[in-house]
């Protein structure tokens, strides 16, 4: 199962994020998750969302640069060893990953971890055999 | 050595002044009978047909400027009427109201003629397949070489502009031998040659590039990935297109068409007429044309001419590559920027041609930063992919500009907008 992540280009300068974040409060979009990837000029924010469609109109009806990144989620224990077990299983398949972050789950004992691999449904379809559960949303 | 007319190609000094002077006279007459707003130039100084007899007396004939032609579009220059006319060109119009420039059968064939000066002087016989890929239709690239190719004899491909896969296609089943295109785009194709692993099966010999600024290093890197000789060409739709002067073998400077287009260079600012060697801006005279015969037409161009004996045995007068313009040109740790250059690359790569230009001096050095907005097709959610797309537009304006800017992306619309004429430049240096 993939999720859609928000992709934004952000230019490094102060209040960029502060009217980003704005934008999607006023149209009461929950942040779930939220990362950046930054070089010395601009930023990539990547963010999921609870409305992501909903999300993507506002931005671009703001003007802004943005797109859907499809995503993996994957519901884990949280504990010693958990994203290493995932990770030896790509390894293994030769699935490729272009970045992740992480992040620990509402419900106790649980985090998510967010892929974004070259060949998704390769990677999903590893995980599926294994009976890894890649959640269909962060709620 | 090979020449396409060379009794006017090689002619003495004597006789070009005496068949400059004696066109000169009958072309001021036309004029004087034909375009009004010419005629009332001329008696606003006083001045009658029978006041200008020879060369000598062209210094007295009012200059003429783009903005002269735009105020009289369409039709206030033109000196035939419309029915002996059979084609219009026109230039693009960035920089304002468009100027539609007309021709007859015999400017035409003038034309054309002088673009076969060109392909002859950089080696074109019937034997070669001369590839035209410059912009066909209103744009006077594609024409004028085209029917200097035909002309000439040569397989003429008219492939126009654009769709790289099918002009490198034509290249190689074809066998091109002579390309003609604008530097920009022989670098890109060039490029994309060599990433296709094609560079062994193309049979270009030669190039005439031409219609933008480029540098010596450019035609240098043009010539080394190519595997093939560049020539400059020069021309502009006022005057009738490329053609107005060319580049041989020496590639030293471009030969005139001095007895189509006589050549002066003018001090800018005093207007005065310039001894050979100065540097000014280029004014061109316009000696045979019918349709759209221009006096004294100011080019804009900052230029150089000189007359000196040529190995390849032409005696028309040389220009320099122009070095800039008396309008929008940027000096830039020593280098001649247009903004236009920058333009045409951020087209060519897919960039909304929005642009900043942001010039500073820091520790006695130009700092040069190019602004370019982001655009949906360029962005990604990796970072490594925008970088990259970023290395391939700094690669394009180096090999154009001869000197490398900063790039930076910023936010989409965040580049001011304007009605008129846009700021493209912010020049912060103290000098």
């Amino acid at each position: 199962m993939l999720i859609d992540q928000i992709s934004i280009f952000a230019e490094n300068k102060p209040g960029t994020l502060a009217e980003i974040t704005a934008m999607l409060a006023e149209a009461s979009i929950d942040i779930e998750a939220f990362t950046i990837a930054d070089t010395s000029e601009f930023g990539i924010l990547r963010l999921i969302v609870d409305a992501p469609k909903k999300a993507l109109a506002v931005l671009k009806l703001g003007g802004w640069v943005a797109t859907l990144t499809p995503v993996i989620a994957v519901k884990m224990d949280d504990q010693p060893g958990s994203l290493s077990k995932i990770l030896k299983m790509f390894a293994e398949a030769g699935v490729s990953i272009e970045y992740l972050y992480a992040f620990v789950a509402r419900e106790a004992g649980y985090a998510y971890v967010i892929f974004r691999v070259e060949d998704a449904p390769k990677a999903v379809a590893i995980l599926e055999a294994s009976g890894v559960v890649t959640a269909a949303s962060l709620a | 050595m090979a020449y396409y007319q060379e009794s006017m190609e090689r002619a003495s000094r004597d006789e070009m002044t005496a068949l400059q002077s004696e066109r000169l006279v009958n072309q001021v007459k036309h004029v004087y009978e034909n375009v009004a707003p010419y005629r009332a130039k001329m008696r606003e100084k006083g001045l009658e047909p029978g006041d200008i007899r020879g060369l000598e007396d062209l210094y007295k004939l009012p200059f003429l400027t783009k903005n002269d032609l735009r105020d009289e579009y369409p039709y206030g220059y033109l000196a035939v009427p419309l029915s002996e006319c059979v084609r219009i060109q026109s230039t693009s119009g960035t920089t304002g109201k468009r100027v539609v420039a007309f021709y007859t059968q015999h400017d035409i064939d003038l034309w054309d003629e002088c673009c076969a000066r060109s392909i002859v002087a950089v080696g074109g016989t019937n034997e070669d397949v001369v590839h035209v890929s410059y912009g066909y239709g209103l744009f006077t690239g594609g024409p004028g070489l085209n029917g200097g190719s035909h002309k000439v004899g040569s397989l003429t491909l008219p492939m126009s502009s654009g769709n790289t896969e099918r002009q490198i296609q034509f290249m190689t089943d074809l066998g091109s031998t002579i390309l003609c295109c604008t530097p920009s785009y022989a670098a890109f194709l060039a490029e994309a040659i060599h990433d296709a692993g094609l560079i062994d099966q193309i049979s270009l010999k030669a190039g005439i590039f031409g219609a933008e600024a480029w540098s010596e290093e450019m035609r240098r890197e043009i010539e080394k990935n190519m595997r093939i000789k560049a020539y400059d060409i020069y021309g502009l739709t006022e005057t009738s297109g490329p053609g107005v002067s060319f580049e041989c073998a020496e590639q030293t400077g471009m030969h005139v068409n001095e007895d189509h287009f006589f050549p002066e260079i003018i001090d800018p600012d005093t207007l005065e007429v310039l001894p050979e060697g100065s540097k000014g801006e280029l004014v061109f005279t316009s000696l045979t044309k019918q349709a759209f015969p221009l006096l004294r037409y100011r080019t804009r161009d900052v230029c150089v001419l000189t007359r000196k004996e040529c190995s390849c045995g032409r005696t028309l007068i040389k220009m320099a590559k122009p070095m800039g313009r008396t309008d929008d040109m940027l000096i830039i740790r020593g280098v001649n920027v247009f903004p236009s250059q920058i333009e045409t690359v951020l087209l060519n790569q897919g960039y909304p041609a929005n642009y900043l230009i942001i010039l500073d001096r820091v520790s006695h050095t130009d700092s040069f930063e190019v602004q370019v907005e982001m655009t949906e097709e360029m962005f990604s959610d990796e970072v490594r992919f925008i970088e990259k797309k970023e290395a391939e537009l700094l690669a394009s304006l180096r090999a154009m500009l001869g000197i490398s800017p900063k790039v930076t992306l910023v936010a989409p619309r965040s580049i001011a907008r304007s009605e008129g004429k846009a700021v493209r430049v912010v020049d912060k240096r103290k000098i």
